[in-house]
Parts: C-alpha cells; sequence; structure tokens
C-alpha cells in the first residue's frame, strides 16, 4: 500500500524522489508512533514465536525456562501430535468440511443473492430480511433444536450434517455481502443477454457470475476464516462424530490435565496456525481489501 | 428505475408504474417457462430451504422449548409457562454468568475500537505533517502483521494464551520476572479472580485489534484527502484532525465495529472455553454461552438451556438496539453499514 502511495512521486519529471522535509515535531510524532506499533507489533508476533519454539521442546525443557532454545530442534512432538493426538485426520476432516461447505454456500448464496437483487416479487424483501435476521440472531440459541433436527435427519455426528449446517448459518452473510454485489451490476447486459438467446440459468452462470468475481473472492475469503474457525457447531452437533480440527485441538488440550505433553500441545497449535498464516501472507494484499471492500458497501 | 426493473423481470415485477408502456403489461403475462419454473426453484428454492431448516426453524423451537420442562432426552415435555425464566433469574451462577456478559459487553468493544483507532490513525495519517497527507514509513508491515490473530482459529488462540498465562513455564511471568518484578514468579494469571477476566479479556482484544485496524484504516483511506489538507491549512494538529475530522468521518465503520465486537462478548464462549473451561476461579469468567451449553449438554434440561439462549438472543437485540439509538441520539443519521 505504501507504494501505492509514492507511485506519483516517482512519476514525477521534475524531481528526484526525495525524503519529505521533516520538522522536529514530525520526528517525535514518528518516532512515538513508530514506538507504539512496534510495541504492539511485538506483542502480536512475541507469542507466535514462542509457541513455536515451545513446539520444538520437550515438557521438561518447557518448564525449565519459557525463552530457553530447545536442545535439539526435532520434530517429534509434531509427530506425536499429528498421529497420536489425531491432529491429522482432523485437520484433513476440517479441509474438506470447509471446501465443500465452501463451495456450496458460495453457489447458493450467489444465486439467492441474485434472485433477490435483480427480480422483484411479492415476498422478495421479506426474504431478504429474514436473511438479514440471521445475522443478528446468537448461534447459540438454535443449537439446542438444531441437535434434535439433525437427529432425526440421522445426519447427527457426521460431516455431511456438519456441511449443511455451515452452509445454512454462512448464507445470510454471503447472501447479504452479494445482494449489493448483483445489485450494481448493470441492467443492460441482462438484457444484451437475453436478446441473444441466453435462458436464465444461462445468464447467471456465463454472463452475471463471471462479473461478480471480485465480490465472491473477498466473500470467499471471509467465510473460510469463519468456517475454519468454527467451533461451538462441531462440539455441539459432531461430539461424537469425526472430529474437525478445532474440536480436537480443543479435546486434546482437555486432557493435557491427564497427560502432560506440552510440547506435543504446543505442535498442534502450530500445526493449526501456520498454513492459515502463511495463505494470508500471499494473499494479504486482496484480503486487506475485501476488508475495505466489505465494509464500505 | 422501476420501469427498466420491471422490463428486466421479465414478468415477475409486483411493481409496475401506471405510465409502463403496454407491450410491459404483454411480457408480464408471459407464461412461465420450464427455464424460469426451475431456475426460480433452484436459485431460491434450495438456498431458502437449507436456511429455514437449520437455522430458522432451530430458532423459532428454541423459543418453543423454553416454555418446556423437557430434558431432551424423555419423550414427554410439559408445558410449564415462564417458569424456566423465573429459575434462571433467580440463579445466582446464571445471573453471576450475565453479569460477566455485561462487563465484556462494556469494556471489550470500547478497549478493542481505541485501541485499533489509534492504530489505524497511526499508520495512514501519522506521518509528516508538510506535504501530502501520508502514514509512516513501512506501514503496511504493521498493518500485516497486526491482522495474523485474526486468521488464528478462536480455540488455538485460546491454548495458546493458556501457556503464556502459565504459572510456572509461561512466557508472561517469564518476561515479568526477567524485568525484575519477582512477586510474578508463580503467579496464575487464571487462577487468580482478580486478574482472570482482565487477563481473558486482553485475549480477545488480542484476536480483533488487527481486524478493525484494517477496517478502519480503509475507512480513513476512503475520506477525500482535500478536507485533511484543509484542516491542516486551518491549523488544526494531529489530534484536533482525529477527533474532528476522522472519526466523525467513519463513524459508521465505528459503529458497525462496536455492534460485531458486542454481539462477541455477549457470546465469547469459544474463548472463555478454551481459557477456562469450569467458569474461573469462583465463576469470575463464566458467561451465559457456557452455562447454555453445560446445561444442555451435561446437564440434559434442554428446556432451561433454550430459555437461557432466548435470554441471550433478546439480551444481544437490546444491546443492538441499544447503539442504535445512541448512535443516532448522537448525531449519527445513516443507517449502519455491515
Amino acid at each position: 500500500m505504501t507504494t501505492k502511495v509514492s507511485t506519483p512521486e516517482m512519476k514525477s519529471l521534475h524531481f528526484q524522489p526525495r525524503t519529505p522535509a521533516t520538522t522536529k515535531g514530525d520526528k517525535v510524532v514518528g518516532a512515538v508512533s513508530h514506538t507504539a506499533l512496534t510495541i504492539w507489533t511485538l506483542i502480536v508476533i512475541l507469542p507466535l514465536l514462542w509457541t513455536f519454539m515451545s513446539s520444538f521442546k520437550t515438557s521438561s525443557e518447557i518448564f525449565a525456562s519459557p525463552f530457553a532454545l530447545p536442545g535439539e530442534w526435532k520434530l517429534d512432538n509434531y509427530v506425536k501430535a499429528w498421529s497420536e493426538a489425531g491432529i491429522g485426520s482432523a485437520f484433513l476432516n476440517s479441509v474438506i468440511v470447509v471446501a465443500v461447505a465452501l463451495v456450496i454456500v458460495m453457489v447458493l448464496g450467489a444465486m439467492c443473492a441474485y434472485v433477490l437483487a435483480r427480480y422483484t416479487f411479492p415476498g422478495s424483501r421479506a426474504i431478504y430480511y429474514l436473511m438479514l435476521a440471521g445475522l443478528t440472531f446468537p448461534i447459540f440459541l438454535a443449537m439446542v433444536p438444531l441437535f434434535f433436527v439433525l437427529k432425526n435427519m440421522g445426519l447427527l455426528n457426521t460431516l455431511p450434517g456438519l456441511i449443511l449446517v455451515y452452509v445454512g448459518f454462512a448464507l445470510p452473510f454471503t447472501v447479504f455481502f452479494l445482494f449489493s454485489f448483483f445489485k450494481s451490476l448493470p441492467h443492460e447486459i441482462t438484457e444484451a443477454a437475453a436478446l441473444d438467446g441466453a435462458g436464465e440459468w444461462r445468464t447467471f452462470f456465463q454472463v452475471m457470475l463471471p462479473m461478480a468475481k471480485p465480490g465472491l473472492a473477498s466473500v470467499a475469503i471471509f467465510n473460510f476464516l469463519g468456517l475454519w474457525n468454527q467451533f461451538l457447531i462441531p462440539v455441539s452437533i459432531n461430539a461424537a462424530g469425526p472430529r474437525v480440527l478445532s474440536q480436537e485441538l480443543a479435546a486434546f488440550a482437555g486432557q493435557m490435565g491427564y497427560a502432560v505433553d506440552y510440547g506435543a500441545l504446543f505442535a498442534a497449535v502450530s500445526v493449526t496456525v501456520i498454513p492459515v498464516l502463511i495463505v494470508y501472507v500471499i494473499f494479504q494484499r486482496q484480503l486487506q481489501g475485501s476488508v475495505s471492500q466489505g465494509t464500505s458497501k | 428505475m422501476k420501469t427498466q426493473q420491471s422490463r428486466n423481470d421479465d414478468g415477475l415485477a409486483a411493481v409496475v408504474p401506471a405510465t409502463a408502456a403496454p407491450q410491459v403489461i404483454k411480457r408480464r403475462r408471459k407464461p412461465l417457462t420450464w427455464d424460469k419454473v426451475s431456475f426460480f426453484a433452484v436459485f431460491l428454492g434450495l438456498p431458502l430451504a437449507i436456511y429455514l431448516l437449520f437455522v430458522i426453524w432451530p430458532f423459532v423451537q428454541a423459543f418453543g422449548y423454553s416454555l418446556t420442562d423437557w430434558s431432551g432426552f424423555s419423550p414427554n415435555q410439559n408445558f410449564i409457562g415462564l417458569e424456566n425464566y423465573v429459575k434462571i433469574f433467580t440463579d445466582d451462577i446464571f445471573m453471576k454468568a450475565m453479569g460477566n456478559n455485561i462487563l465484556l459487553v462494556i469494556f471489550l468493544p470500547i478497549i478493542t475500537i481505541i485501541l485499533s483507532l489509534v492504530l489505524a490513525s497511526l499508520v495512514t495519517v501519522g506521518g509528516s505533517s508538510k506535504g501530502q497527507i501520508k502514514g509512516l514509513r513501512n506501514s503496511s508491515f504493521y498493518r500485516v502483521v497486526s491482522f495474523f490473530p485474526y486468521t488464528i482459529p478462536a480455540v488455538a488462540i485460546g491454548i495458546m494464551w493458556g501457556q503464556i498465562y502459565d504459572p510456572s513455564g509461561g512466557l508472561l511471568n517469564g518476561i515479568l520476572t526477567g524485568l525484575g518484578f519477582d512477586q510474578f514468579k508463580d503467579f496464575a494469571w487464571l487462577g487468580d479472580k482478580n486478574t482472570a477476566m482482565i487477563a481473558t479479556m486482553f485475549v480477545i482484544v488480542w484476536g480483533f485489534v488487527g481486524f478493525y485496524m484494517v477496517l478502519f484504516v480503509a475507512g480513513i483511506k476512503g475520506i477525500p484527502a482535500e478536507l485533511f489538507e484543509a484542516a491542516r491549512i486551518d491549523g488544526a494538529g494531529r489530534f484536533r484532525t482525529a477527533v474532528s475530522i476522522t472519526i466523525p468521518l467513519i463513524r459508521d465503520n465505528i459503529q458497525t465495529a462496536y455492534i460485531y465486537m458486542g454481539i462477541l462478548a455477549l457470546d465469547a464462549f469459544v474463548y472463555m472455553a478454551a481459557l477456562n473451561s469450569g467458569g474461573g476461579p469462583d465463576n469470575s469468567t463464566l458467561v451465559m454461552a457456557q452455562q447454555l451449553f453445560f446445561t444442555a449438554f451435561s446437564k440434559g434440561q434442554f428446556g432451561l438451556a433454550s430459555a437461557m439462549g432466548v435470554v441471550l438472543a433478546i439480551a444481544t437485540l437490546i444491546f443492538s438496539g441499544l447503539v442504535f439509538v445512541v448512535n443516532r441520539l448522537t448525531g449519527g443519521d445513516k443507517d449502519v453499514s455491515l
């Protein structure tokens, strides 16, 4: 972002890029600001680095000193966390559930938003407000009855059940966000498509959906983070089913009172944190862009 | 605009202005084709069916269950009116949990918003007071790093900080004793009822400041630079500019942040469960959601748990309503931009 801001200066024909003239006050303010931001950055990074470092230690090393580097950088803890503590299979379950739910919710959400944004029919507003209501209700209220809805359908403690519930709860946000997107697309395009003989289905999949790509990408990122983060839904309706990552992590931490293996716990946390962090650093530009897009509407 | 819409809607327009051309009306009577019927069934019917079944229906049922004494396992459920609600409001533990939630709803949004506003201002307008308005050098680095916690699952955050607060091998006490504060050698941050709640709040703030910082940065960048420059020419200092220009202009963003953080504070289940699953020393970090979960899935009192859910939902609605009203009364005139 900084590079973007300074580009016009660089292109100037008359001046070499120069450091801006700074007053004494600026220097003080700059120093104070940098200090404040650096402190916050340390508060954010130190716990992460410490967790990562501790994931290579043995339990006795962890208790000996919180700062000392591990004696040996061995992957034992990771092996233990991945296979014995079941973090590996939970990781795969999470990937499957989140990926499938994400695809379904994106398709269904886009469809629903498209219909609500571009067609007026009796009840369309009511449906839209019903969707909005889902954003404000605390998810907690629904958990008890949802347990029985899934039980009656035979989907309790199964991954498909989890996927369907994820889709249901991610729908309102998706529809809400994409609604304004489809609303803003020009009507001439739909007309042109209709004149060319495209039916409703074709118009949506071949014309409208590709045009909504930037919006879809933003929503997908947010839905991914939200679903990957999901904890309450799996522990309520999937307690005895194949566990997802956050659930397994909590269960593993819960057992720690009996079998103290802090090194493996740190490794489990690292396995949860690092992949998403890497993906974030790669895509951070798009993500930061999507935050501004999502909020400027 | 309306005529245009109805033309495109191809027969489904509800509103057609009186002045609409006759051909529009003709189109409205066009028979429904298979293309159209299947389109509506799949595009609207399918998402709506999933949403109604897995989201709305459970919410509606919860209100019903809250009026019964259903245990969740037995087939018999008797209608007992508002008895569950009476039980909740005379239950000291639940009231304690509600008090904790109120504490959270007051402090969490304020701390998070102030901190993220300050950081956002520093990276956007903290730079030189001469020439173009600009942020600090390398500000994008700070922004990228601050966002890290938002990408980490809440459970992982809870576990991580649980270890950091650990009395004997934790990072925090290690740092504090390293700095010479020997009284913190074995201090249990989460085990002492005076510090458990504050320590927990800090963890939640840690998790969200980066997100709201990015949100506010986006808001501030949306403000036309001329406004800042005009203020500068008029002699306004940095603080004055922040108070008189930045904050009023990103008011909607702040309100959104307040509502989101408040709803989170009324739930807070994940953090509390990960940091102190038992509710903390002397129930000092117990929240309504934990009590609901315990009542429903451990004690098997589904009716009572549903009533707790309803109380939680009403608390959320009251909170959102309050934020709206306060914002209106203090001069915010636009709708919230969620």
